[in-house]
């Protein structure tokens, strides 16, 4: 049989995070189908079915479909997992949201958060913030996983795949959608960033966040926050890295005046190059970072902006 | 309406946990216990809830073993007036928690279940949304400020990229985020009131439900440890590493 990967969007364009758990949904060594369910997302449709591995594409198309309500998709997802032997989800807030409904209607248990899939039955996950990695097996009928995506490559473009447009469910009666207010930024998404610039504690000020902003945008990078920057209203909460906020693993990750809690580790310790700048020595983020910078910030993100600037 | 709250006992927050060196578990004897975090959350806005005219009862639920108990005395002492616990000794998975929840709200009858979103030793994130799907009651996970209106409840919830608002027909479950509320201590004088309110015991093998654990665990295992590297003096050197040796800057 195959697998079934729900593709990640916002109605207008494909979220870079399919294509990586769509590596994932490969490694189950099943022929791939990618559901994309919306409204109005033929766009998405397309770029979906242009990635390389992808064997087919179903589409529901439906203006309840817009806000990705768990009820609305399980509603829509449940009968669809009759030709299916596993459904793989991106474990971002949407995934996470839906995932464990369907899997509940279908009786099994959900893997969350993989991280890598050793065989079509046996998968890796972190437990305890990522201070420990489970190796699981699940025997039943039907997996369900969410995915981790940046412990995963992106498949690449390449695929043509055929598109098919399935019909959608009546809208659920239980919930509907009111309101959202998404944060408009030119700046790239925290977790497909290349370069992730964070701030905690020792910025001191929502005002201060303006220092990291800078150097951000000299970098072409996200900007990220501790839970103690959030706490402190420094910063909204959607900017949180870690174990209850967001999980990011770029090239590059700057964590300035944050003293490295395991809960802020877990979120951004697969970065590849991780750059600490700390005024107190002994901060557990020198203990995770390549480079360490120790000092006062407000001195040393000026100096940054002006080695920035001397070689452009 | 009465609220349910399910709490769970785990590793306290502030215990660096240590794996088993033969790769068996977390080692969780003599460790520290306490309510998970996000449960601690639940009941306090169960209880502002209830505070604010909303509800009328708020019930705390633990599934686990006799222990158990404390975790519930805690949320007993915060201010929830009963409590149920299930007992039982296996390894509960969220699928079969869900089921437990279940047949406690079939028994009880409230109009809101309030979960945290996770618990922090398994961070699985499901059995709010499981519980929904049993129960066929609508879901708003990672809440950030809960508004019960009438026969719905609206919630504002923690998205990727900012808040979404839903409306909820009740009864409902709500998973809550961080960001919702601050929870109480509870005084000295409630904790003592709270050994007076009444805690059920039901035994989880009585219900007739299906516990047993269906994802084996194979080997539980340190994650790779990164090295620390190299500090710097100056600002300037810092972006010169950064470009060659790191090569990660342009």
């Amino acid at each position: 049989m195959a697998v079934l990967l729900v593709a990640e969007h916002n109605n207008k364009a494909l979220n870079g995070a399919t294509a990586k758990a769509l590596t994932a949904a490969k490694a189950l060594g099943a022929p791939v189908h990618v559901l994309v369910a919306g409204a109005g997302v033929d766009a998405v449709a397309q770029k979906a079915a242009a990635l390389e591995g992808v064997d087919k594409v179903l589409v529901a198309d439906a203006p309840h479909l817009a806000a990705h309500l768990a009820e609305d998709l399980a509603a829509l997802i449940v009968p669809l997992m009759a030709n299916y032997d596993a459904l793989v989800v991106v474990a971002s807030t949407t995934g996470k949201n839906f995932a464990p409904r369907v899997a509940a209607l279908l009786d099994v248990p959900q893997i969350s958060e993989a991280t890598a899939i050793l065989s079509p039955t046996q998968f890796e996950r972190p437990i305890y913030a990522g201070n420990a990695i489970q190796t699981v097996e699940v025997t039943a009928p039907k997996k369900v996983l969410t995915i981790r995506t940046t412990a995963f490559a992106a498949a690449p473009e390449g695929g043509s795949a055929a598109i098919e447009k399935i019909d959608a469910p009546a809208q659920s009666e239980l919930a509907k959608f009111v309101s959202e207010d998404i944060s408009q930024s030119a700046r790239p998404d925290l977790t497909a960033a290349k370069v992730v610039v964070s701030g905690g504690r020792g910025l001191g000020s929502a005002d201060n966040f303006k220092l990291i902003e800078r150097i951000a945008d000299k970098l072409g990078a996200a900007v990220g926050a501790s839970r103690a920057a959030v706490d402190a209203g420094f910063i909204p909460g959607d900017f949180q890295v870690g174990q209850t906020g967001k999980v990011v693993a770029p090239e590059l990750y700057i964590a300035v005046g944050i003293s490295g809690a395991i809960q802020h580790l877990a979120g951004m310790k697969d970065s590849k190059v991780i750059v600490a700048i700390n005024k107190d020595e002994e901060a557990p983020i020198f203990q995770v970072a390549d480079y360490g910078l120790v000092g006062d910030l407000f001195q040393i993100l000026p100096e940054i902006e002006a080695a920035l600037d001397s070689r452009k | 309406m009465k609220i349910i709250v399910p709490v769970k006992r785990v590793v306290d927050y502030n215990v660096k946990i240590r794996v088993k060196p033969d790769g068996s578990g977390v080692d969780t004897i003599n460790v520290k216990m306490s309510m998970n975090p996000f449960d601690e959350i639940a009941v306090e806005e169960a209880i502002r809830l209830k505070e604010a005219g909303h509800a009328d009862e708020v019930i705390a639920v633990s599934i686990g073993p006799a222990k158990a108990q404390e975790t519930l005395r805690t949320a007993l002492a915060m201010g929830a007036d009963r409590a149920i616990l299930y007992k039982t000794d296996l390894p509960i998975e969220p699928l079969a928690v869900a089921k437990i929840l279940k047949s406690a709200v079939e028994k009880e009858k409230p109009g809101l279940v309030i979960l945290g979103k996770q618990a922090i030793d398994d961070d699985s994130n499901q059995t709010g949304q499981m519980l929904a799907a049993l129960l066929n009651w609508p879901q708003a996970t990672f809440a950030f400020k809960v508004s019960p209106q009438g026969e719905t409840v609206e919630v504002v919830r923690e998205v990727d990229g900012g808040l979404q608002t839903l409306a909820l027909r009740l009864p409902a479950i709500v998973t809550v985020d961080l960001r919702i509320n601050q929870p109480r201590y509870a005084s000295l004088p409630n904790i003592m009131k709270a050994k007076k309110k009444p805690l059920e015991e039901i035994d989880a093998a009585s219900l007739g439900i299906d516990i047993e654990p269906k994802v084996k665990v194979l080997k539980t295992a340190e994650p790779p440890t990164r090295k620390a590297g190299v500090k710097l003096k100056t600002a300037a050197e810092l972006v010169d590493k950064l470009r060659t040796e790191a090569g990660v800057l342009q």
